[in-house]
């Protein structure tokens, strides 16, 4: 029998505000609050709050950090200055994928690696099991609890919160904030495509900030968003949801990944493997698909073809709440993966067209990107 | 959640207005608070053959796809063509303007299975 889902810190928050909840990633979240739809288009319009409270924290600090991190992650650590966060992922020998973070570095030796939900325990074996030098390894997910803030009036939001004398980090950033009730560590990060913070409290002031936020933004549109929400926001964004589009099967340069990929910085787990990649080239591509308006929304697992042949499956799939529209992100054979390349996606029996498109398949268009 | 009195219910929330020899189908206030934002409706086709308890067509949410299933035997004889442009039709009026399909009841067509408001609320633990 699966293990009872855990409650976040915020549990008795979603109750109140009669939340549908679900279990996700041996957690129970909440799924929405008033509607997928409202809440996905309040964040491109105004703001959303999310309790992210199920991703954790590992903490790994000493003299030989940045030397072991970069040993055992793609992008490149020595790159980051203090303060500074970026995209990355935990690879396996093969180079498939464990798990995508983001990684922080708080200070010179000291390090925040932000990691999914289902993969925490993982991580944080295979990150002990691998520890080489002075360096300390601490899982601290427990203690934190998170939350997004995410949206084009989130820095609006956040300003009238803190007030004047607290600067806002820059994007991909992070800051900390010693203020009543912290420690506070706040990122310029999220995932929705949108401007926005992700907000790390311990976990017993976790509900004290979620109202505060919501109140300093009410009034601007800013409402409490599920899971189903962040996730038809990440896939307009084409970020991909470890578990769906990446896996320990699947690379980083499959999975159109290799920006954050840095081959020059020396060896790390799965380079050799992603090195053959890179000069062979990738047999299979994750892609974009977009299908017509009025065809039925595509979901996980459903048949992707090219001129009637079975190529894969989804990955990802629903409607597009902001493009009103079929989206979905497949695996398929390199020859299929250029944009404008035609294939069809086969609901329940029958096939509908689905164009190959360049992910994000949503983007914010430039000249409302800073209306304020 | 409204059940209107003049309306026959299914156990799998599809209401069916009965008028002589024809009905009307759809699905009720509870089924669609339940499935939430309604973003597509596959509807039946217009003389196909269905029987009580029959999968007839499918309504998608942004979450999930659930099966609709057919209250009464008998021939499909109109679909709600505006679900197609409108399918939160389904969410903002279940009873009215969101009727997904119509009915010539099959001679034999038996809607004593199916329940009273009455029954249909106990179903659903109002009382």
């Amino acid at each position: 029998m699966e293990p009872k889902p855990k409650p976040t810190p915020l549990a008795p928050v979603h109750e109140a505000l009669g939340a549908r909840m679900m279990e996700f990633g041996g957690w129970w979240m909440p799924v929405q609050y008033k509607g997928i739809l409202d809440e996905h288009r309040a964040v491109r319009s105004a703001a959303g709050l999310f309790d992210i409270s199920h991703m954790g924290q590992v903490f790994v600090s000493g003299p030989d950090s940045e030397h072991f991190l970069n040993a055992l992650l793609t992008n490149d650590v020595s790159a980051l200055r203090d303060g500074r966060g970026q995209y990355t992922l935990l690879l396996n020998k093969e180079g498939g994928v464990i798990d995508d973070l983001l990684l922080y570095r708080l200070s010179a030796g000291s390090y925040l690696l932000l990691v999914n939900a289902s993969k925490i325990e993982e991580d944080f074996e295979w990150i002990k099991s691998h520890a080489a030098g002075e360096v300390s390894v601490e899982n601290q997910s427990d203690l934190w609890a998170g939350l997004a803030l995410q949206g084009p009036e989130a820095a609006t939001i956040l300003a009238r919160l803190l007030g004047p004398d607290v600067p806002l980090p820059s994007r991909n950033s992070i800051s900390s904030l010693a203020i009543p009730n912290g420690p506070v560590l706040v990122a310029r990060t999220g995932y929705t495509g949108e401007d926005g913070f992700e907000w790390f409290c311990p976990a017993q002031t976790a509900a004290l900030w979620w109202d505060k936020i919501l109140a300093s933004g009410s009034d601007l549109g800013l409402l409490p968003c599920g899971l189903g929400a962040r996730d038809t926001l990440r896939l307009e964004a084409g970020l991909p949801l470890n578990g769906s589009d990446l896996s320990p099967s699947h690379t980083p340069i499959e999975a159109g990944l290799s920006a954050f990929v840095k081959l020059g910085k020396g060896p790390f787990t799965g380079s050799n493997a992603l090195e053959a990649q890179l000069r062979d080239g990738v047999t299979r591509k994750l892609v974009g698909l977009m299908m017509p308006e009025k065809t039925p929304p595509p979901r996980p697992h459903y048949p992707v073809l090219h001129e009637g042949v079975v190529l894969g499956e989804t990955t990802s799939g629903s409607l597009s709440p902001t493009l009103g529209r079929g989206i979905a992100m497949a695996y398929v054979p390199a020859a299929c993966a250029e944009p404008g390349t035609q294939l069809e996606v086969e609901v329940r029996g029958r096939r509908f067209p689905a164009t190959v498109v360049k992910r994000p398949m949503y983007r914010r268009p430039p000249a409302s990107a800073a209306h304020h | 959640m409204n059940i209107p009195a003049e309306l026959l219910y299914a156990t799998s929330h599809e209401w069916l207005r009965r008028d002589g020899a024809s009905a009307t189908v759809g699905i009720t206030d509870h089924a669609q608070h339940e499935l939430s934002d309604v973003v597509y409706v596959e509807l039946p086709k217009v003389g196909a053959t269905v029987e009580a308890g029959q999968q007839v067509c499918v309504i998608e949410s942004v979450k999930a796809a659930s099966d609709i299933y057919s209250p009464a035997s008998g021939t499909v004889t109109a679909v709600n063509e505006n679900l197609g442009g409108d399918p939160a039709l389904v969410n903002n009026d279940p009873y009215e303007n969101g009727w997904i399909f119509k009915l010539d009841l099959a001679p034999d067509a038996d809607l004593s299975a199916l329940k009273t408001p009455e029954q249909y609320a106990e179903q659903l633990g109002q009382h």
